[in-house]
């Protein structure tokens, strides 16, 4: 089935502060939609660790969530500095935050493991210096 | 165990969410790092913290838990209270460390999260 409803968000990247807006309303959204607390839970932590590793390291981006009848897909995009190294990235507990962003609770090498984590797909496609897309998707069973 | 015998045991203060003090919550996990405690992802109901900032209360939020509690007399800013007041998720700051909150409330029977 190729319809879907699109919820589209900009990832302000400048204030750690209000990072998660989009998550937050993402949640609402899908609430009303009457899907499952689970399948809610694993779309909204997915795309607030998505979304704060834009703030961190890209200074945002776009988010859309698309809502299928049979998954959920959600593309971040940034144009940031790119992953250099995805493998590298991918381990638990790698992470290049500084130290300030680890004052915030953030930065422990589990940003990208966690989305990896509550999703059924999640692909990277990452250019140095150019930007990164993550899309990630959730199969509703 | 309800979050009213939390606030017993640790000798906390209601910052918000008097309204909910008898919500009962049946597992908790401590942590100063928001990833870590998004690792978790079922059943957790109380979040154990000595940082401070509004993306606690959004990892809280998106992890569905119903309370915060803040340790080592901590306390949140006055967004932090409206987000979690909008959200229904209790407040709560003890003059006890880390350690010494989580193994109380163990002790008395609140179960950490399990690890999936």
């Amino acid at each position: 089935m190729s319809e879907f409803l699109n919820f589209h968000y900009d990832v302000d990247g400048d204030n750690f502060v209000s990072a998660g807006q989009a998550s937050v309303q993402v949640k609402k959204n899908l609430r009303q939609l009457g899907l499952p607390t689970e399948v809610i839970r694993r779309v909204s932590i997915a795309m607030y660790e998505g979304e704060i590793n834009m703030v961190i390291h890209a200074n945002g981006g776009t988010a859309d969530v698309d809502v299928y009848e049979d998954r959920i897909v959600i593309r971040l995009a940034d144009k940031g500095p790119g992953i250099k190294d995805v493998a590298l990235a991918m381990q638990e507990g790698f992470s290049t935050a500084n130290e300030n962003v680890r004052s915030l609770g953030f930065g422990a090498g589990m940003g990208l493991p966690n989305m990896k984590r509550y999703t059924d797909d999640m692909q990277i496609d990452t250019v140095v210096d150019v930007g990164t897309t993550i899309t990630m998707t959730i199969r509703l069973a | 165990m309800k979050i009213s015998t939390i606030v017993e045991l640790l000798d906390a203060d209601v910052l918000t969410g008097v309204d909910h003090l008898e919500t009962d919550v049946h597992s908790a996990c401590g942590s100063d790092m928001m990833s870590d405690v998004l690792a978790y992802v079922k059943d957790q109901a109380v979040l154990l913290t000595g940082l401070v900032n509004s993306q606690v209360i959004r990892t809280a939020e998106m992890m569905d838990m119903v309370c915060v509690v803040f340790v080592r007399a901590k306390r949140p800013t006055l967004e932090m209270i409206d987000i979690a007041q909008e959200s229904g998720i209790v407040l709560l700051s003890s003059e006890k460390r880390m350690y010494d909150a989580c193994g109380t409330l163990y002790a008395n029977g609140l179960n950490g999260a399990r690890h999936e």
